[in-house]
């Protein structure tokens, strides 16, 4: 009895005390100070597509609406307004109109009005005059017919059929709304922007800074005095500098699972979290030419792959096994695990895959006494050689001799738009989970990302039909069977996806980082530090 | 010289645009495609569809008039972007040569004069080791060390608070880079110093009763620092290769990094200006060099 009495009395005392991991009243004040991976081109997030502008420059900005900073998981559950106070989609879904806020300030003063959501969306459909030096998302905004406004502070998307997953994109990091009393060329070198915080210098190769925004709409936010990204493109250098204490943050998802277990191992007392990144390792094989025209040898390459090898090798175990959509839990569209593993070449049984896929060799002539001689061409870069090389070694089991034909980024592009190459090992990034994003990008007929130009009039349908439907457990269906059937296809075989690891020091409170995006989550208005 | 220099800026020219890929490729590399019609836009924008030699003496022209373009990634002027950066590099380069200087002659001295015995092994070996060791692993070494002694590192600060943290920030990447360039100058200088040494002067130096340290850092020394004198100047010119990883590894925003950057983003501007800098930096202080060997060798006069 005595003994009950004392764990109860040390339960009360561990309840009394305070938890280290909660974040208490919120402190103003303070620099945040992260290193940043490399020196972006530009400041303008709709010209880039890469997080590296996305992560410094979202802060500066707002959206119509935006994925709810700290649930990590975006969906179209966690859409909340932001520059709009609310939104209505018309009865037929074809419009879709936003209230926009009143008491919103550019950096410069002006005051944001709906003329500036129809400027950026205009620019983005590449209706203005004034032109986006690239346009890397236009495709998103393909059913947009026209946005319209009506007075200061309406505006409506009006679009060609009903596209539920507009809003979805809409709240991407990669939608912010510009200026438009603005040019495009100034924003790439000095953004203006509602957000949080202000653009105070880029410093190409060393630093970013922002400042806090203090006529910053959302009274009493954000909590920091500003941001400051130094620029470190070494990668020991950078976590050696976190871990001495230099930064109060890593750059997000820039901690490879190997080199985690060091950053834990040196800075026991840092938070880190191991996130999916939403980022698919896949193969882009050039079905125009031979050998990969034959469908059967595309079918063996693709059954060959171990997967869970791969995953084992370069990530620790780390990683997830699944078709174009990102896995789950994580991922809100994945097929389940049962239908997956009925795709040839995702059966547990690897040996049996590869019996299979030598079959399929035989039939197209190949066999021990002649091999098919392939070149596996790939970015210079190690998250792309490292999985090329051990595709290579995998292949080998298939009477395919590959060899590796590294190609320097300025190439890589070009060569993959010429058809130059047989086999590509290729990286996809997915800036909101969301098969509309990811379909109509990546595998539709005439997408300029769509590197293998893999055209099937048959799935096109079932996109614009998962598009159109709004009801989420049948586009759910749907989506499983065009992912299905993409396995099926070899049309970019999907080789894993891969989690990645950010830190912070245990001061820094409010960082959440997105489990299905790695584009979505850095708006930092409510991020403080408690020192 | 300026023959030199219209030859180095032609190489220059014609090797940037023998390499594939230009900014426009680099840029729609990051937006995962290549939009032909876009990319002409940009590139007509950027003057690369103009003729090659019209895209020279584009340059030529401005840089003579002292307009060195704009850069095509932060579109700021490139002199704006470069003139900041190269005090960095200097005050790197010349700690650099000052350690491999300071620290080369007198250890060389010492070696010679101590030829055969334990401690010319021992330097020996510290002169070889300096020569084999990698620059941006020595680098990583002294950063992995300062972090796990000391709990901090010297990584690069444009306002340093401190006399100390000023010094951490330039003299331990000096110290980095400088260790080759030092070791290969000890050894210039203890053969230099050996060779001296047998010469009958020093002999007849000894017989009239002159001090060791007079024969060998007076009579000796100043005969053998010549050979020594045109390694540092040749060092001084290789020293932006051992830059670029010192730069890159203790995070220095110098020229040196900033011209790797530069090139992978084919950003010629700044690239063409920043080697043509560079080559003008190599031939002056060979030009020094020449007028040192004058000074302190009375033998050697120009012009006679």
């Amino acid at each position: 009895m005595r003994s009950v009495r004392a764990l109860g009395v040390a339960a009360l005392v561990m309840l009394a005390l305070p938890d280290p991991t909660m974040a208490g009243e919120p402190k103003a004040g303070g620099i945040l100070r992260i290193y940043h991976r490399d020196s972006p081109g530009s400041a303008s997030i709709h010209e880039g597509a890469t997080y590296s502008i996305n992560i410094p420059f979202m802060p500066v900005f707002n959206n119509l609406v935006i994925f709810d900073q700290h649930i990590a998981q975006n969906s179209t559950q966690t859409l909340r307004p932001e520059l709009a106070e609310s939104w209505a989609w018309n009865d037929d879904g074809r419009t879709l109109t936003f209230k926009l806020r009143k008491d919103v300030k550019w950096h410069d003063g002006k005051p944001f009005t709906s003329a500036d959501v129809k400027c950026t969306f205009d620019m983005l459909m590449g209706k203005s005059q004034q032109k986006f030096r690239q346009n890397p998302r236009k495709s998103w905004y393909d059913e947009v017919n026209e946005v319209t406004v009506n007075g200061d502070y309406e505006a409506s998307f009006n679009l060609k059929r009903p596209q539920p997953a507009l809003l979805s994109l809409l709240a991407s990091g990669y939608t912010p709304v510009y200026p438009c009393h603005v040019s495009p060329a100034d924003m790439r070198t000095k953004p203006i922007g509602t957000g949080p915080f202000k653009f105070v210098e880029f410093k190409a190769n060393e630093s970013i800074k922002l400042t806090k925004n203090t006529d910053y709409w959302k009274k009493g936010l954000p909590y920091l005095d500003g941001i400051e990204f130094t620029i470190i493109t070494n990668r020991s250098t950078a976590v050696l500098a976190f871990v001495s204490g230099k930064f109060d943050m890593t750059f997000p998802t820039h901690i490879t699972i190997p080199l985690l277990k060091d950053v834990k191992s040196q800075a026991p007392n840092a938070t880190c979290v191991v996130e999916p990144v939403n980022v698919s390792t896949n193969i882009i094989v050039n079905s125009s030419a031979p050998p990969f025209d034959n469908i059967d040898v595309r079918r063996a390459m693709a059954m060959s792959l171990d997967r869970k090898s791969f995953i084992s090798i370069m990530l620790e175990g780390q990683g997830d096994v699944g078709g174009t959509m990102l896995p789950a839990p994580a991922g809100l569209w994945a097929m389940p695990k049962e239908m997956l593993e009925k795709i040839p070449g995702y059966g547990p049984d690897v040996n049996a895959n590869r019996e299979e896929a030598k079959k399929l060799m035989q039939k197209a002539g190949y066999g021990p006494d002649k091999h098919l001689a392939v070149k596996v061409s790939t970015r210079n870069l190690a998250e792309y050689r490292d999985p090329a090389v051990i595709l290579i070694d995998q292949l080998k089991s298939i009477y395919i001799d590959g060899e590796l034909d590294v190609v320097d980024t300025a190439q890589w592009f070009p060569k993959v738009a010429r058809k130059d190459y047989s086999l590509g090992l290729n990286l996809t990034g997915n800036a909101v989970d969301d098969p509309d994003q990811s379909f109509y990008e990546n595998y539709s007929c005439g997408s300029e990302r769509n590197y293998t130009n893999y055209c099937n009039k048959e799935i096109e349908k079932l996109f614009d039909q998962q598009s159109i439907e709004t009801d989420v457990d049948k586009r759910k269906k749907l989506v499983w069977e065009i992912d299905k059937r993409l396995q099926e296809d070899v049309a970019r075989p999907i080789i894993f996806h891969a989690r990645a690891g950010t830190c912070w020091q245990p001061y820094v409170k409010n960082v959440t980082i997105m489990s299905n995006s790695s584009y979505n989550g850095y708006r930092y208005e409510d991020v403080w530090m408690d020192k | 010289m300026l023959v030199t220099l219209f030859g180095i800026s032609v190489i220059i020219f014609v090797l940037l645009r023998v390499v594939p890929g230009n900014i426009v490729d680099i840029l729609f590399d990051a937006a995962g495609f290549v939009d032909p019609a876009d990319k002409a836009n940009l590139e007509k924008e950027l003057g690369l569809s103009q003729p090659i030699v019209v895209q020279y003496f584009t340059w030529i022209s401005g840089l003579l008039h002292g307009d060195l373009g704009y850069s095509y990634v932060s579109e700021k002027p490139a002199l704006q972007e470069i003139l900041p950066r190269i005090p960095i590099t200097a005050r790197l380069a010349g700690l650099a040569l000052l350690f491999s200087a300071s620290i080369g002659i007198p250890l060389g001295v010492i070696s010679a004069v101590h030829q055969g015995t334990k401690l010319d092994y021992t330097l020996r070996v510290i002169s070889l080791s300096g020569l084999s060791l990698p620059s941006f692993w020595l680098g990583l070494l002294v950063l992995m060390a300062s972090v796990s002694l000391f709990g901090a590192m010297p990584i690069f600060n444009p306002n340093p608070k401190t006399w100390t943290e000023a010094f951490a920030i330039y003299a331990v990447p000096a110290m980095a880079v400088g260790f080759r360039s030092a070791a290969l100058t000890m050894r210039i200088t203890r053969s230099s110093m050996l060779e001296i040494l047998r010469q009958d002067y020093i002999r007849t130096a000894r017989a009239k009763g002159a001090s060791e340290t007079s024969v060998n850092y007076h009579h000796a020394l100043k005969n053998a620092v010549l050979p020594v004198i045109t390694v540092i100047g040749i060092e001084a010119a290789f020293l932006i290769g051992g830059l670029i990883v010192t730069e890159t590894v203790f995070n220095i925003p110098g020229i040196a990094r900033f011209l790797v950057e530069a090139l992978r983003w084919r950003d010629y501007p700044i690239v063409q200006n920043l080697v043509m800098f560079t080559a003008c930096v190599v031939v002056f202080t060979n030009f020094v060099v020449d007028l040192l060997y004058a000074a302190i060798d009375p033998r050697i006069r120009y012009g006679d």
